[in-house]
Order: structure tokens, then sequence, then C-alpha cells
């Protein structure tokens, strides 16, 4: 990226102005992380809380009819299950660092009953695209951003956001169940 | 739909009500747990600034070198048909592939616009409903080192596209 800028700047005469975008954008970056350190710092802290007092388990439990309906193939009781629960669960609290783990988990053991391993499996297609959709309800930095460049009400996007982060995973579902019924 | 707006404001008093509940009827230590968990936010933001410094100066030099705004150029007279905020254009492409720049070119859209602008809003909501794809994908599916996907990308894009038009239509629903 800063090479394309020093070359395009080169072309539209606007080198001068570019030492001064380097050193006004550090001096703004620094700026930034001071105000995301405070938020995600509670977040975080606030979310530990939840995992280490097992809502995680508690909700990926919850979740099991709903596994059912999503991947068929697995029938009651797969191995699966588990990680793709938690990897749901983490996505939608917004806890990345524990979604990749079981995400990988998820896809390691879905892995096993795939018949040619160079292909992927109805069940993995599932899992991929729903993960892909955008789980996570409420995206915290965004608003801690907003709070950073002086917004009047820095939370006032979360609603609207959580209702097409819903949507799009029911988009995401419908479009797997599609390609399922013409056996592609 | 201004229920929504009141949702936005409920729904961090409400997160965390749920949570300290739920963990003091576990009878969990609380306070140890949050300080832990803060530590670890610490440690996140930590290891994430050299990044941040280093997008925020690039996407920076990038916007004071014009490139930006030939971009923008070039595809205003589709974005301007669909109403598509054409300053937005470089943000949703970046967003399907990286999450850290995208990060630097939705504060450059603050930085420029404001976060309570019609295109500072667009972008939160965006931001909050869509999913860096590509590098999903990729780490995802190389761990089980599977290269027929199926229509994965495809079912990924479609819910991102849709996650986008969505963003603009209730961005133009909610403000006016």
């Amino acid at each position: 990226m800063i090479l394309l800028a020093i070359v395009v700047a080169a072309f539209t005469g606007n080198i001068p102005a570019l030492t001064n975008a380097a050193i006004e954008s550090a001096r703004e970056a620094v700026m930034l992380c001071i105000t995301i350190l405070g938020v995600l710092s509670m977040w975080t802290g606030l979310l530990t809380v939840a995992d280490r007092a097992g809502m995680v388990k508690t909700l990926s439990r919850k979740l099991k009819p709903t596994l059912r309906y999503l991947f068929p193939e697995l029938g009651r009781n797969h191995p699966a299950h588990e990680p793709i629960a938690t990897n749901f669960i983490a996505n939608i609290l917004g806890l990345g660092w524990a979604a990749t783990p079981s995400g990988i988990m998820a896809m390691k053991a879905l892995q096993k009953d795939n018949p040619s391993k160079d292909t992927a499996t109805k069940s993995m297609r599932m899992f991929m695209v729903i993960n892909m959709s955008s789980l996570q309800l409420v995206t915290i930095s965004v608003v801690a951003y907003r709070t950073q460049y002086g917004s009047a009400n820095p939370s006032e996007i979360i609603g609207p956001g959580l209702i097409i982060t819903m949507a799009t995973t029911v988009i995401a579902v419908a479009f797997c169940k599609v390609l399922e019924r013409f056996n592609l | 739909m201004s229920w929504l707006l009141f949702l936005s404001d409920l729904i961090v008093p409400l997160t965390f009500f749920g949570i300290l509940l739920f963990a003091f009827m576990k009878k969990t230590p609380v306070y140890d747990h949050f300080i832990s968990g803060a530590k670890d936010g610490f440690g996140t933001v930590m290891t994430i600034a050299p990044t941040i410094i280093g997008l925020m100066v690039a996407v920076g030099m990038l916007r004071a070198s014009g490139a930006l705004e030939l971009l923008g150029n070039l595809i205003s007279p589709v974005t301007d048909q669909m109403g598509y905020p054409t300053e937005a254009v470089p943000l949703t492409l970046m967003r399907l592939v990286s999450s850290s720049a995208a990060t630097g070119l939705l504060l450059d859209i603050f930085e420029r616009y404001g976060p309570d602008s019609f295109i500072g809003r667009f972008v939160s909501v965006m931001m909050s409903s869509t999913e860096t794809v590509f590098y999903t994908m990729s780490i995802y599916f190389l761990s089980v080192k599977i290269t027929k996907t199926r229509f994965t990308l495809a079912g990924a894009l479609i819910a991102n596209f849709s996650g986008v038009l969505m963003s603009l239509w209730l961005t133009y629903r909610l403000f006016p």
C-alpha cells in the first residue's frame, strides 16, 4: 500500500503531503490504541467471566437440536458436534481467540468421515458458510472506534448490525439447504 | 424501526447483567476472572498495536497520494446509480480479505466524514455484519487440506454481499 501510495503521489504531485500523512497517521494510531485498550480489556474481561462460569458449555448444549437440523448427515451424536457448537457460540459472543481452534477441531472431526479427502462434504460447507456469514452479535471494537472519533451515540449501530447478522446467517443456511436439495 | 435503536442502547447493559448474574449463580470468582480476562484484552491490543500503526500509516499515505480518489472516480458512475457511497468501496472489498486492513480504512472514513455521518454509520453497520471470508476459508480448509470447496465461497460471498446491501438499506431507513 505504501509503495502504491508513493508511486501514485509521484504522478499526482502529492509527494509533499505524504510525510505529513505518515506522521499524522502514526500519532493517531497510538491515540486510538489507548481508547480500544480500555474498551477491549473491559469486554474481554467480561467475556472471560462468562466463559469460566461455563456459559459457553451451557449454551452449546442448548444448540444441540439446531445442530441436528443443520447437519443431518452427522446423526445424533457426532464428535464434531461439540467443536462446532463451541465455534458458533464463540463467534456469536465475539470470542475470536476461542473460535479459531474449535473451528479447526471441527473441520478435522468432519474430515475423518470424508470419503474423498480433497473435497468438502455437505456438513463442512454448511459449517463454513455459517461461520463466514458473520455471527458476532455485538462488534464492540467498532463501537470503541466510534467513541474515539467523537460519535454522539457510539452504540446506535449495534441494533441494526445485530439484525443483519442474523439475516445473513439465515441466508447462508438457506443457500446450503437449497444446494443440498439439488444434490450439489 | 426505531426499536432497533432502542435495542442498541440496551444490549451492552443487558449483556453485563446477564453474564454477571450467570457467574454469581455459578459461584465463580467473578472479579478474578474479570482481571485475568482484561489482562488478555490488554495483551491483544498490545500485539495488534504495531499492526494498527503500520496500517493506518499506509492508509493515510494512500489517501494523501490521491490513489483512493482515483479509484473512486473510476467506479463512481456505477455506485452513484445504486446510491452506494463510493468512498466505502475500498473498505467493502478489503473487508473480505483482511480484518486489520479494513479497520485502517474504516478509521480513515471516520476521520474524514465523522462516525455520525451517513457513510460513517453505514460502514459501522457493515463492519458489524460481514466477515473476512477469504482469510477464514484459507485457514479452515488448509487445516484439513481440502481444495474442492463445492460452492462454499459462493455461499459466503452471497451472505456477505446481502449483508452489505441490507446495511445500506437499513442505514437509509434508520438515519435519514
